[in-house]
């Protein structure tokens, strides 16, 4: 899996499922399936997943904690083109970034596996950084195009 | 603070020279010559580099006043990619549920 911000207001994650690309988008979009992996940290679970998936149509998540700390996030859909993309917006109930969020998730399928790449373009530079500043589980980081390589080569040798 | 740091961090880390500058020193310490050489730019430039490199607490230069030689300084690697490994890790551990479900969904 990578990670990289492709502009001052994007967070892009790629990463590569042994699946056709059919079967990735179903897995994005039917409430009964994101609910088996779009999970908080360990111990969270995702009591409500509602997805009306047309254009227009809204979707609601909403996670619970051990301790009973909720966290809920709304949005609606924007562009749907079944199996190869899908863009929604992002709004979270108590936000810790200002604004709205887009998301836009692209599949592409070779030799049977499917590359996702799930990229999020927020409103301002602020609010991205702010984002990754932000401990969601004590830790979002950014993270810039072949640092990971170099801090793997660094950290090493420490 | 922990994040003032990173900032700094990052920031000193988008550029490419710097990036090199790096990994290069990852295999021990250089003079400001020695690291000016495989590059094609000149000596002050290369130092204006360490300098912001040096304010990140990246790297450090050493006393000998003619040579000044540079070296890494671990600390903030770490601080940098413990914030990168947890983010990596709560997606990764997202991803990994995801091939789960799909390897049973293919199955069928």
């Amino acid at each position: 899996m990578t990670i990289t911000t492709p502009s001052d207001r994007e967070i892009a994650m790629t990463r590569v499922f042994d699946a056709p690309r059919a079967l990735v988008f179903e897995a994005l979009t039917k409430p009964e399936l994101v609910q088996q992996w779009l999970l908080g940290p360990p111990g969270w679970s995702m009591p409500v997943c509602e997805i009306d998936l047309k254009v227009g149509g809204a979707y609601r998540y909403l996670w619970r904690g051990p301790d009973g700390t909720e966290m809920g996030v709304r949005g609606v859909v924007r562009e749907i083109v079944a199996p190869e993309r899908l863009v929604a917006t992002e709004r979270f109930d108590e936000s810790w970034y200002p604004g709205e969020a887009l998301i836009t998730s692209v599949l592409v399928e070779r030799d049977g596996k499917t590359t996702l790449t799930l990229t999020v373009l927020y409103e301002s530079k602020e609010a991205r950084d702010g984002v990754l500043k932000t401990p969601m589980d004590k830790g979002l980081a950014q993270s810039y195009n072949r640092l990971a390589e170099l801090l793997a080569t660094i950290t090493s040798l420490d | 603070m922990v994040i003032n740091r990173l900032d700094q961090t990052f920031a000193a880390l988008a550029d490419p020279t710097r990036r090199a500058i790096l990994a290069r020193l990852a295999s021990g310490e250089a003079s400001v010559m020695e690291l000016a050489e495989p590059f094609a730019i000149s000596q002050p430039a290369i130092s204006k580099h360490l300098k912001v490199l040096e304010r990140a607490g990246l790297i450090s230069r050493g006393r000998d006043a003619q040579r000044r030689p540079c070296r890494l300084e671990a600390k903030p690697f770490a601080e940098a990619n413990g914030w990168l490994e947890s983010y990596r890790q709560f997606w990764e551990a997202r991803f990994q549920r995801l091939d789960t479900l799909l390897k049973e969904k293919k199955r069928k």
